[in-house]
Order: C-alpha cells, then sequence, then structure tokens
C-alpha cells in the first residue's frame, strides 16, 4: 500500500467512518440544511441547534457517503459541539486550508483543533477528494446562513 | 490487403488482443509507476494510432473549413468530411447519407431531436416514456421540453436483473404515447434492453422512438433499417474516435419535416436582414463550423472496428465481462447490478461496508482506472437503492490478466477496510 493512501485512509479515518459520531436527526435543531455532492451522487443532511447568542448547542448529521466524507463529518460534529458560530466557521476556514494545502503553517502550527483534524490533510494528496472532505463543512455553514441546500459544484 | 500479413482479417480466429494493445499509444504508459489498466471505456475509449494520426494529418496537410471556399483544400477537407457521413451511413446501415447528422455527440444529438422534432410534434398532455436504465442524457432532454410544452415524461420499470419490464411497459403505451426514448445499452449497469422489439411495440401504439446507442454502437452491428428506429444517436469518443463528433440518424421522413434548430452559417438557403430560408437536410441542422478533423478521423475509428470485426471485438470482451463476473463473485461481499444474460462489456458493483467512492481512489494507486459514481444516471441508481456504483467497463485492448490486477487491488482494499 503506498504511503499516500495510507495517509489518506489512517485509522482515525476508517473509525469515524464506519462508527460515524453523532449520526442522528435531534428533534430540537433549529437549522438544517441538505448537501450534495454531485459527483459522486452523495448526500447528508446536517443538522443544528443554535441559541440566540449562537451558541452551537448540538450538531448532527445523516447521509451517506464515501469514508472521507463520513469521517469528516463525524469530527466536525464532536468539534464544533459547544462552540459559538463565529468560531465554527473560523474552524472551517482553518480546515479548508488545510485540507488545500492553502496555508503552509498548519502542519507545524500549535493548535488543538489542528491536532485533531490533521488526519484528514492526507486528501490534499488527492485533490478529486477534497470536496468530499469538506462536504459536511459546506452544508453546516449553510445551514447558520439559513440556506436549505448547498452542493459542491 | 495482402493474405500473407498476419491481419485479424486473414481468419476468424479469436481476437490478438497483444497486437490490438501495440494500436493503443496510450496503453504503454504507466500511472503511479504501475502499467496502465484502462477500465473506464465506456465513459471514452482509447484512441488507436490510425486515429490519432488521421486528426493530426488533417491539421497538417488537408486543412480548411469546409462547404466554404472554392479553393483546393476546402475541396479536400469537404470531401473528406462528406466521406466520414456516407461511412456513417454503412456503418450504421442507414437507407441514404443524408439521414445522417454531424452532431458534437449523443448528447446535442438527443436534444436536436427534443427541440426541433419535438416542438413541432408534441403538445399539452402528449407523454414520452424514457426506461428507468437511461443516462441523463435521454432524459433531462424531454425534461426540459415537457416543461416548456405541459408534456407527461413516464417512467419505464426495470425488473431486479436490470432489464426492461415489458409488461409494465406494454402497459404504459397508450394513444397518448408519442415519443419513447431508450437505450441500446445501459451505461450504468451494460444490460442490453429488446430494443428491436421494444420499436415495434412502439409504433404499434403510434409513437417514434429515439435510441441512444452511445454504449452498444462500439459492441455490436447496428443496423437502424433493420432496428426500424426512427432516430439514433452516438458519440464517436466512445467509439475509439474523436471527442467532439458524434452523430444522429433520423429517417428522413421524420429529418425532412423538422424544423432548424440552431441558427448561423452553413444551414441556410438565403438570408436577407428581414428572414432566412434554409439548406435542406442534413445542413439545415449543421449551424456553424463543425469538428472537422475530428469528423474525418472518426472514419478511421470506424474503419478500425470493422476491420477487426464488430462480433469478435463483441466475442473478446463477452470473454473478460464473463471472466471479470466470476472472479468479483468468487471475492464474496461484492454485490453486482444488472445480472440479466443480455449484457456486455460492463460490470458495475458495490463492496459491503466500502464506498464506491474509497475504492476508486485506492484502485487508482494501482493504476487501475475504473468509474464510481452515479454513471449519469441517477434513476437507475435510485431503483437499486445506491448512491454510487463501481463500474469496470472492458474495450477491444483489455486483457484478462488486467482484470486480475482490478481483482488483487479490490482484495488490497477489502483488507484495508476489514
Amino acid at each position: 500500500m503506498m504511503d499516500d493512501l495510507r495517509d489518506l485512509y489512517q485509522e482515525v479515518i476508517l473509525d469515524h467512518g464506519k462508527s460515524p459520531r453523532n449520526f442522528r436527526h435531534p428533534e430540537d435543531c433549529n437549522r438544517m440544511a441538505e448537501g450534495d455532492n454531485p459527483l459522486c451522487g452523495d448526500q447528508l443532511t446536517v443538522y443544528v441547534k443554535m441559541d440566540r447568542g449562537g451558541l452551537v448547542e448540538d450538531v448532527a448529521f445523516e447521509g451517506r457517503g464515501c469514508a472521507i466524507s463520513m469521517a469528516s463529518a463525524s469530527m466536525m460534529t464532536e468539534m464544533v459541539q459547544g462552540r459559538n458560530e463565529a468560531d465554527a466557521r473560523a474552524l472551517f476556514e482553518k480546515f479548508h486550508k488545510l485540507v488545500t494545502g492553502g496555508d503552509a503553517d498548519v502542519n507545524g502550527a500549535d493548535d488543538e483543533d489542528l491536532d485533531k483534524l490533521i488526519v484528514l490533510s492526507g486528501v490534499r494528496e488527492f485533490p478529486m477528494r477534497v470536496k468530499c472532505a469538506t462536504l459536511a463543512w459546506h452544508t453546516m455553514t449553510a445551514a447558520m446562513d439559513g440556506e436549505e441546500t448547498v452542493t459542491t459544484e | 490487403m495482402s493474405a500473407a500479413v498476419a491481419s485479424p482479417l486473414a481468419s476468424n480466429a479469436a481476437l490478438d488482443v497483444a497486437r490490438v494493445r501495440e494500436d493503443f499509444p496510450i496503453l504503454s504508459r504507466e500511472v503511479y509507476n504501475k502499467p496502465l489498466v484502462y477500465l473506464d471505456s465506456a465513459a471514452s475509449a482509447q484512441k488507436p494510432r490510425v486515429v490519432i494520426d488521421a486528426e493530426s494529418r488533417v491539421y497538417e496537410e488537408e486543412y480548411a473549413n469546409v462547404h466554404r471556399g472554392v479553393h483546393y483544400l476546402s475541396q479536400v477537407a469537404t470531401d473528406k468530411f462528406e466521406a466520414t457521413r456516407k461511412r456513417i451511413q454503412t456503418f450504421l446501415n442507414a437507407a441514404d447519407e443524408n439521414e445522417i447528422v454531424f452532431v458534437r455527440g449523443g448528447t446535442e444529438g438527443i436534444n436536436l431531436v427534443a427541440q426541433s422534432w419535438g416542438r413541432a410534434n408534441l403538445a399539452e398532455g402528449d407523454e414520452i416514456l424514457i426506461s428507468e436504465l437511461e443516462h441523463h442524457a435521454n432524459i433531462v432532454p424531454w425534461h426540459l421540453l415537457a416543461a416548456e410544452r405541459g408534456l407527461v415524461v413516464k417512467g419505464i420499470p426495470i425488473h431486479d436483473d436490470g432489464q426492461i419490464d415489458m409488461e409494465a411497459y406494454k402497459g404504459l403505451l397508450n394513444e397518448r404515447t408519442k415519443m419513447v426514448a431508450l437505450t441500446q445499452m445501459s451505461n450504468a449497469l451494460g444490460i442490453i434492453t429488446p430494443a428491436s422489439e421494444m420499436i415495434a411495440l412502439a409504433h404499434e401504439a403510434g409513437a417514434k422512438v429515439m435510441l441512444d446507442g452511445c454504449q452498444a454502437v462500439s459492441h455490436s452491428t447496428v443496423d437502424v433499417q433493420a432496428l426500424d428506429c426512427d432516430f439514433y444517436v452516438f458519440s464517436g469518443h466512445k467509439i475509439y474516435g474523436p471527442t467532439g463528433i458524434g452523430a444522429l440518424y433520423g429517417k428522413a421522413e421524420l429529418l425532412d419535416a423538422m424544423p432548424p434548430w440552431q441558427g448561423g452559417g452553413e444551414m441556410i438557403a438565403r438570408v436577407s436582414l428581414e428572414k432566412s430560408t434554409y439548406k435542406g437536410v442534413p445542413h439545415r441542422f449543421e449551424a456553424g463550423t463543425p469538428a472537422i478533423a475530428q469528423a474525418i478521423a472518426l472514419k478511421s475509428a470506424l474503419d478500425y472496428v470493422t476491420d477487426l470485426g464488430l462480433d469478435r471485438i463483441a466475442e473478446h470482451e463477452a470473454m473478460l465481462l464473463n471472466y471479470a463476473t466470476e472472479r468479483l463473485m468468487a471475492m464474496g461481499g461484492i454485490t453486482i447490478y444488472g445480472t440479466n444474460q443480455a449484457k456486455a462489456s460492463i460490470v458495475s458493483f458495490t463492496m459491503d461496508g466500502v464506498h464506491p467512492h474509497d475504492i476508486g481512489t485506492i484502485v487508482d494507486r494501482d493504476g487501475v482506472a475504473v468509474r464510481v459514481g452515479h454513471h449519469c444516471a441517477q434513476p437507475v441508481m435510485q431503483r437499486f437503492d445506491v448512491a454510487a456504483t463501481v463500474r469496470a467497463s472492458f474495450a477491444v485492448y483489455n486483457t484478462l490478466e488486467e482484470v486480475d490486477a482490478l481483482v488483487a487491488s479490490l482484495q488490497g482494499v477489502k483488507e484495508m477496510f476489514a
């Protein structure tokens, strides 16, 4: 098995992919959006419960997709829980740079968030798969924006 | 051709695949330091040297615009361009070369029929039948027309084995049915539809038939007169020819009565500022400068498959398909979609617990090119309740060893996700 494939499909990814966290539909969510990846037909729905101050009290998702998109969605829900909206959006920006290689510093940065998300950085070597990794995040921000559907195209 | 040459034509022997592979320069390249195993010909086939040479020869020696100039090169280019039209006529066994319209590909051909024939012949409440096997190219043009004209689009269901449900089809046909848009071979599953029988039934009901031959045309001999289809389309790039060129066949009486589709140069008889009059068929449907070099090179592609023999190509591909099917089934944890016996050259499958997209990425690193996704045929994916499948498609140049390479790579996937 080649090294960049091992980097892409690390144990953590395979684990989140097989047993995604927060894979549910919370009855009390007040924001939701659907995300489509027209390239592969993957679809997922992200549910968000935010209070008036923008605190994310709960975030969950449902849908189907590849190991990368499921793992990314799963990790996102774990990390966004309990943050405020601005923080969540900033996290997506950081993550986006991580998977597109847009910021060379992210690798060495002393940053707890990135320490967790770094397992997804293998996607950099697979440009066709960046959309898989970012679909849930785009969908979450769409839910926060009050949009109902988002596509990766 | 001399009988002394060890030509594939010289006998009825099985296809000499090693020799065929030498005709395709790209097959000798590597991908990630592994030999290329190209199993995605249903998306687009690779090109033999004769096609590549034919296209570059046009630009090097014979290039000018067609149907325009009185100069020498324009005449040469026009003659060669029209020679391909004639070749397509014989290739499809159309009655007349004027029944062949050059288009960019199957998609444009179907849009042409929907927009020109459809607008002229269909009215509110008329029904169009499309099968669950259709590629989006034989669905969306009809949806666009239906929205504009208040037409009703109905789906012809398929059985669990991927084959058309003929009883359901018969039940759907009625006096309002005006068009049956049908694939001759499913691009997602490889299923070959009973087109002749379905066309006869459509005609009894008074409907026309648009047959999408994009997949079928490179795996079987097509005879549009025997099929009695009203329209037929195929794309050059799927039959080892260039991209950007394809053909629409239409019965003469239908094409003659159809209004122009796109306006522009080349398709007019006379133009004043107040009005235009139009050429006859097929030129009425060919506005603007066409894909000249590509059209000319398409003739070389059609000659190439004819020389090899479509029957022998089909036999070779059937052997690959049977072997691949056996080996995949033996792996365990594999589900094949489209199990009806009438199929060619395509195996579409999923692996338990692993998404097709992940499979596609992993086998790619072993040099194995397969298509993963919905194959632009979402209704058939919905029919089987899958978002995506892995599709391996076989062509004249593929080998049993390449099937082995696919299976070995899939074993690696299985172990990784175990």
